[in-house]
């Protein structure tokens, strides 16, 4: 039986020496993803903002126009209309009523829902949600410092098992994973809820193991061969890494392909988030943290010349290999 | 390496075929897992209120109230403790900025009202004693007590509690549904329904005091003189609910809640709802001997400071039970009820989030995500087994084995599996995935430098361990901090996430160089696709 190769045995691809072309257009990629997020902002769903958002599912995808005309109608704010999945399912967001009843939410939900269906004959409920904007703000807060400590949890790991290059260069590399996503998201304005945060997190967790395994193949191959000059040995070990970084990038591809497809509306944005994140996490383990590394000065054997450690740089040259 | 005992592959196999037969039950719906026999043991997950429809509540209690009931109850209770033997006179008693003042007449009883405070002012609390209020005398008989941090967080702790009793207690009143009330935080309470659509009901149960008295009608008392706010001392105006407008009553009680065993919506001689209570021993016998004293007068049910109904006393009731009647539908009737026999809130409750969904967007969410999964799983394993050959195959076992393991270990944990626990699944697969991957290729590595087979099996094993540990205690440190700092969803992802390192880590790294090496003893092979 011959087995699939997707990658070819010994690759020699120089991906060090592009590294000045890489950072310039990862950092074009990052401006423009953060100023994407302040130009466009994020579509943020009722979890960060707080309000009241409806989903409302019709027969067949409705004239946008006569919706919001009829939930404006109702004297209840400015509604915001967003068609999702098959454009049959439309969310309704609305500002929380300003009221201390209880039951402000439901009876506006009710009234919504009631001139929907009077309106569009088969128009059907199918969810609705409502945050507090002190809620929101606490999640929004949560979610953010979570993020954080996770990112600083791990380089300082990094730090600690490896070299400090290696905690630098992976905190740098997941920032970008994220703010990429972020871009992304401000890019097509799907809502961004707690639910993508999770989707972020799996990003981080994905990249964090991306880059943990060519790491690992860097230390090790920095004491298999101490006279490699540094840009050859990360090539290397980014290239014999390279069968399992994309066997594992296709795999993971196939499942999420599957979940976008056919995992429905609900799951939709969250998958496609996910999908991002794999090739953003796959780029950025090769291309800027294991890069990052020459930049921040990263030489073969430091570890074992420690008397040295703040002039290591000119004890590189000719010394004894095994 | 590739050398195990006996006994380690049997404790492997039975643990794993143990952890397999825990996973089953959950993929059986609820009904039929409650017809199997009650000695099977069924550890089932939840599905979260975004999978299965229903209504998700976030209650937050009001601390402020909380804080200020507690300032005035201790005012009375000075009050109340001065009078007593040996008499105190004090006076300026006042509640202010979150302190209570008073003044003591007589400057040489400071001792001694000190001493009477002592013992209402509470013994220490917690681990480290702290005393529940601070006192302080100012010029020379002024006395401050100010609330202390413990003593205040101590009894909204209480409070919060009892409020969630309270409210676990009322919805579980409604009925069929299973819900699941938690303490969130310090002052919050999450609740879940799920199959409920429309919380409405829930909600004004959730409002409701219901606080229940029976006070005599002050008959003396015209409309024209409520009118004219002509109202005798001691009685008092209400709102009265059957009758419309007004109603003077006595102020003393003859019934309070306290003295309620029990209230059921039932239904009076015409067929129309009433709440049927009973009451307690003392309870009845006041009841007896207040009916017997005034029959033929009307007496006054008060829930939450409303006259319910003021319906007269034909003759004595004696046996401790009576009804409630004032134009309710059956709901209204069965949510009196329901507030009477499960008591007064602590503390005040507010809806600060909701979520309701529909069960039929949960089904299809559910549906889509079966299909997909299932689609994803099988792409995977051809995939793998193209890939990889028999390697392959080990490798989908193993991956198919920690599916089932999460599984198994929520199911334990009773834990909720949400869509973005569904995200920490599918990196749980990716890290499974990619832990055999690395193995994989390392073993082709090996082979390619020309090792003979079982040294690329050993060495390939050996070598991607140390990859696969590095990269999952990186992966497993982000885990603890979303688990530790992370709200809701973002812990249930945590948790999924965590379970899903440890067991891809076994079944990479241990049970998949089982099987390899039983294969490898059995067939000595001198060559392998890989």
């Amino acid at each position: 039986m011959r087995l699939l190769k997707i990658v070819p045995d010994n690759t020699n691809i120089g991906f060090v020496r592009v590294r000045h072309i890489a950072f310039a257009v990862t950092t074009l990629l990052t401006i423009a993803a953060i100023a994407l997020v302040f130009a466009r902002g994020l579509n943020m769903g009722v979890d960060f903002v707080g309000g009241v958002s409806i989903e409302e599912k019709f027969v067949s995808p409705p004239p946008l126009d006569e919706v919001r005309e009829t939930v404006n109608h109702l004297g209840l704010g400015e509604a915001t209309l967003q068609q999702l999945g098959n454009n049959n399912m439309v969310t309704v967001r609305l500002p929380v009523p300003e009221s201390n009843d209880a039951n402000a939410v439901n009876a506006m939900v009710e009234k919504v829902k009631v001139a929907l269906a009077a309106k569009f004959p088969g128009a059907e409920f199918s969810n609705y949600s409502t945050v507090s904007g002190k809620v929101s703000d606490e999640l929004i807060f949560n979610g953010v410092l979570a993020v954080l400590l996770a990112i600083i949890g791990i380089a300082i790991f990094s730090w600690l098992r490896y070299e400090w290059q290696f905690g630098i260069s992976t905190a740098v590399a997941i920032i970008h994973d994220v703010l990429m996503t972020l871009g992304f998201f401000a890019l097509t304005q799907f809502v961004f809820d707690l639910n993508i945060v999770a989707a972020v997190l799996t990003i981080i967790g994905y990249s964090i193991n991306d880059k943990m395994v060519i790491d690992d193949r860097i230390r090790e191959n920095m004491r298999k061969y101490r006279k490699m000059g540094m840009s050859e040995l990360i090539d290397l070990s980014v290239n014999e890494t390279l069968p399992r970084t994309v066997m594992t990038s296709v795999t993971i591809m196939l499942a999420l392909g599957a979940l976008l497809i056919f995992g429905g509306h609900v799951l939709r944005g969250f998958t496609a988030a996910m999908m991002l994140g794999i090739v953003v996490g796959t780029y950025s383990s090769v291309y800027v943290s294991s890069s990052l590394l020459i930049t921040l000065g990263l030489k073969p054997g430091v570890r074992e010349e420690k008397p040295s450690a703040a002039t290591g740089a000119e004890r590189v040259g000719p010394r004894e290999g095994r | 390496m590739l050398d195990f005992s006996r006994a380690q592959r049997l404790t492997t196999f039975i643990g794993l075929a143990i952890m397999i037969a825990l996973a089953i039950p959950s993929f059986f719906p609820q009904s039929a897992r409650e017809k199997w026999p009650s000695w099977v043991p069924k550890p089932a997950i939840n599905l979260g209120l975004d999978l299965a429809g229903g209504s998700y509540l976030l209650l937050e209690g009001d601390t402020s109230g909380v804080a200020g009931a507690r300032l005035e109850q201790m005012k009375e209770q000075v009050r109340t403790e001065m009078r007593r033997d040996p008499r105190i006179e004090i006076g300026d008693i006042s509640v202010q900025g979150g302190k209570v003042t008073f003044m003591v007449r007589d400057p040489s009883k400071v001792d001694a009202a000190r001493e009477k405070l002592l013992a209402i002012t509470g013994s220490g609390v917690g681990t480290t004693g702290q005393r529940e209020w601070d006192i302080a005398v100012v010029n020379t008989s002024q006395f401050v007590l100010t609330p202390t941090s413990v003593g205040l967080n101590q009894k909204l702790e209480e409070a919060m509690n009892d409020a969630r009793e309270i409210v676990d207690k009322r919805i579980n009143a409604l009925g069929t549904l299973e819900p699941t009330v938690i303490r969130e935080g310090s002052s919050r309470i999450v609740v879940q329904v799920p199959g409920l659509q429309n919380p409405t009901q829930l909600k004004e149960l959730l409002g409701k005091t219901a606080k229940l008295e029976f006070k005599l009608v002050d008959t003396s008392v015209t409309p024209e003189m409520i009118a004219q706010g002509q109202i005798p001392p001691g009685s008092q105006v209400l709102p009265y609910q059957e009758g419309g407008g007004q109603i003077a009553v006595f102020r003393s009680v003859i019934i309070d809640g306290g003295m309620l065993v029990n209230a059921t919506q039932s239904f009076d001689q015409q067929g129309r709802p009433d709440v049927a209570i009973t009451l307690d021993g003392a309870g009845s016998k006041r009841f007896a001997k207040v009916t017997q004293e005034n029959s033929g007068k009307p007496f006054a049910i008060i829930v939450d400071n409303t006259v319910i109904s003021a319906p007269n006393i034909n003759e004595p009731i004696l046996g401790g039970s009576a009804t409630i009647s004032g134009g309710f539908t059956v709901d209204t009737a069965n949510q009196l009820a329901i507030a009477l026999r499960s008591g007064k809130l602590p503390i005040q409750l507010k809806v600060v989030s909701e979520n309701t969904v529909s069960p039929e967007l949960g089904a299809d969410s559910i549906k889509a995500g079966v299909t997909a999964s299932i689609i994803a799983i099988v792409a995977v394993i051809v995939f793998m087994i193209l890939t990889y050959g028999r390697f392959g195959i080990y490798s989908t076992i193993a991956v198919t084995i920690n599916v089932l393991i999460i599984l198994a270990v929520m199911g334990m944990l009773n834990a909720t599996l949400t869509l973005p626990g569904i995200a920490g699944f599918v990196l749980t697969i990716g890290t499974a995935v990619d832990a055999n991957v690395l193995i994989n290729e390392r073993i082709r590595e090996e082979r390619r430098r020309g090792r003979n087979v079982t040294q690329a099996i050993e060495l390939g094993y050996k070598e991607a361990s140390r990859t696969i540990f590095e990269a999952n205690v990186t992966h497993a440190i982000a885990g603890l901090i979303m688990l530790i700092l992370g709200s809701g969803p973002i812990r249930g992802f945590a948790v999924v996430l965590l379970i899903g390192i440890v067991s891809s880590v076994f079944t990479a790294v241990v049970f998949t160089r089982m099987l390899v090496s039983i294969w490898v003893r059995r067939n000595r092979p001198t060559d392998i696709h890989i």
